[in-house]
């Protein structure tokens, strides 16, 4: 049972039953898909970059606990953040959840999610919502539409 | 029997209701001993790939240690002992489905290439545009995507049987989608993510009322039910061989004998011709004319190892059996109100697929495996059948004729934990 308490911690729970800056983001100029054909996952994440600087992020969609607590969980931790220090986050939690490093000083709230290193089937479900952030990042359009 | 081995026999004491020494079956399968995360393995994913029997596993070193050798082309001993088993094995399959030859039985991959296989052959030759292909709403992305790329190419449309809650086909609209133009209709035998029984004999029946000819998918059929393709009048049935016990990478294709001799060729290559010059190829006869390249030898020889299994332990006495811990399951996951089966159809086979609450599928998975207990997650290659009862994933219990009711009790204990950590 330590293994799954590891894995399904109460921080993981509470986030994937009432998960935070969970609705799209009116004023977005950022927006993309992500996609887990494998397990049906799907969520869009909502961003709002103002010089460099995610002032604003948000997420909605369907996905298991550990995806949508990890999606939750992303947005309180990047905003604020720059585009640097964010891209320095997400390789920092892929190390984390694939096992690779142990450090988890930078890392704050995120490090609940080492458990998932255990379970290797399960760290694309943690990483989904941040490979979708790294999309949004990366186009280059304006203000995108989010009807 | 020819093997040394100790053989099921047909004299079952009665430890079961129905009569079944489970227990005696199970040590024919050497994987059951195995203990997956510290717990004694569970193994309910039967309609993913159902577990080997040891006269199957035999069957392929057998083959590879003492007389591996290319069949159809060799005069030396070896291939002629290669040749003579893998042209048993083709029998072995006419005889499980009644086929009235052997040269119906064409050894192909997988279901999956079957289909394919007819798609690209009777779908190609006689699909114009306009004309309809039919198939139904439970059916897995292998019995509708080769059917949608033949329908591109030659304009043609695709149509959809629906169904209702249950999950069972709509009958009435079935007959009414059913006219001139339907070429082709393509249903599935037993709905691998409902457990659905399709009522087949009917459906054919109704088909061939508008000269329409029909493919049964019999990937989850054929590990269940008794078959007889001359009785249902069946123009095309698909199944694979590691769903009934027997090796990956092997499947049977049946085909009537003159519609399968007035199609086009597959695939080119060896085995598959007569002769060949740069200027004309004339084509080998029916199988050989849809089997080219070498073929899964081993694979196809194991696979009749396994239907002799599964004859040995009788389709009369699996069919009650399972159909016995079909309802005991059924009956114990109706406990937890915070479950819900999905497909509850009047005919089912021993397949469940269930959601618990809004707790996602692959999160039921993880923490079932971690008590040893393998189900499928997920959205089971049928996103349609998702679709349409408005979930994305369930878990699925499929059960085989060595499970027991105590591998029940412990799916159903292994639930209640789910339900306590996401409570």
């Amino acid at each position: 049972m330590s293994l799954l308490r590891d894995l399904y911690q109460d921080v993981i729970l509470d986030h994937s039953k009432s998960p935070r800056n969970f609705s799209e983001l009116p004023d977005a100029n950022r927006k993309a898909d992500g996609h887990n054909p494998l397990c049906g996952d799907k969520v869009t994440v909502y961003l709002k970059l103002n010089d460099g600087v995610v002032e604003d992020v948000s997420f909605t969609g369907t996905g298991c606990a550990i995806s949508t607590a990890s999606a939750s969980l992303m947005t309180q931790a990047v905003k604020g953040k720059s585009l640097a220090a964010t891209k320095e986050l997400f390789e920092s939690f892929h190390g984390l959840v694939t096992g690779k490093t142990n450090e988890g000083q930078e890392l704050g709230e995120l490090v609940v999610f080492q458990g998932v290193s255990e379970f290797p089937v399960r760290v694309k479900c943690a990483t989904l919502v941040w490979h979708t952030l790294q999309l949004a990042l990366k186009e280059e359009a304006g203000v995108v539409s989010t009807e | 029997m020819t093997t040394g081995r100790p053989m099921v026999t047909a004299d079952y004491p009665p430890r079961t209701s129905t009569g079944f020494d489970v227990e005696k079956i199970r040590r024919d399968f050497p994987i059951l001993k195995e203990k997956v995360n510290g717990n004694p393995l569970v193994y309910l994913d039967n309609a993913a790939t159902a577990q080997k029997p040891q006269v199957v596993i035999d069957a392929i070193q057998k083959y590879y240690q003492s007389y591996n050798s290319n069949i159809h082309r060799g005069v030396h001993h070896l291939s002629q002992q290669a040749t003579e088993a893998y042209e048993k094995a083709r029998v072995k399959a006419q005889r499980l489905l009644n086929a009235l030859e052997s040269r119906e039985i064409i050894f192909v991959r997988s279901t999956t290439e079957a289909i394919n296989l007819v798609a690209q052959t009777y779908g190609r030759e006689h699909l114009q545009a306009g004309d309809e292909v039919l198939i139904s709403a439970m059916e897995h992305h292998s019995n509708i995507v080769p059917w949608q790329m033949v329908c591109q190419e030659k304009e043609a449309k695709l149509r959809v049987i629906p169904i209702n809650d249950k999950g069972e086909l709509l009958l009435e609209d079935y007959g009414k989608l059913l006219n001139e133009r339907t070429r082709v209709v393509a249903v599935t035998h037993i709905a691998n993510a409902l457990g659905t029984i399709n009522p087949i004999e009917q459906i054919i029946e109704q088909a061939h009322q508008y000269d329409a000819v029909v493919l049964i998918d019999g990937a989850q059929g054929a590990p269940h039910l008794a078959l007889d393709v001359q009785a249902l009048d069946c123009d095309f049935y698909a199944f694979s061989g590691h769903k009934l016990y027997g090796p990956t990478g092997v499947g049977i294709l049946y085909g009537k004998g003159d519609l399968l001799d007035s199609l086009p060729p597959y695939q080119g290559g060896g085995e598959m011709i007569l002769s060949v010059s740069f200027e004309k190829t004339i084509y080998n006869v029916v199988p050989h004319k849809f089997e080219a390249g070498t073929p899964n030898i081993a694979g196809g020889i194991a696979l009749g190892a396994a239907i002799d299994y599964v004859n040995e332990v009788g389709l009369e006495n699996i069919g009650p059996y399972e159909d016995e811990l079909f309802r005991y399951a059924t009956e114990q996951l109706s406990q937890f109100s915070e479950l819900r089966i999905i497909g509850t159809a009047e005919r089912k086979a021993s397949i469940i697929s269930f959601v618990i609450d809004d707790i996602h599928a692959h999160d039921v998975g993880t923490i079932l495996d971690q008590e040893g207990i393998a189900v499928r997650t997920g959205h089971h290659c049928a996103q349609p059948v998702m679709e349409r009862f408005g979930v994305p994933a369930t878990s699925r219990a499929s059960f085989a004729f060595y499970n027991t009711k105590e591998e029940i009790d412990a799916l159903i204990q292994g639930i209640r934990k789910v339900i306590e950590v996401f409570k």
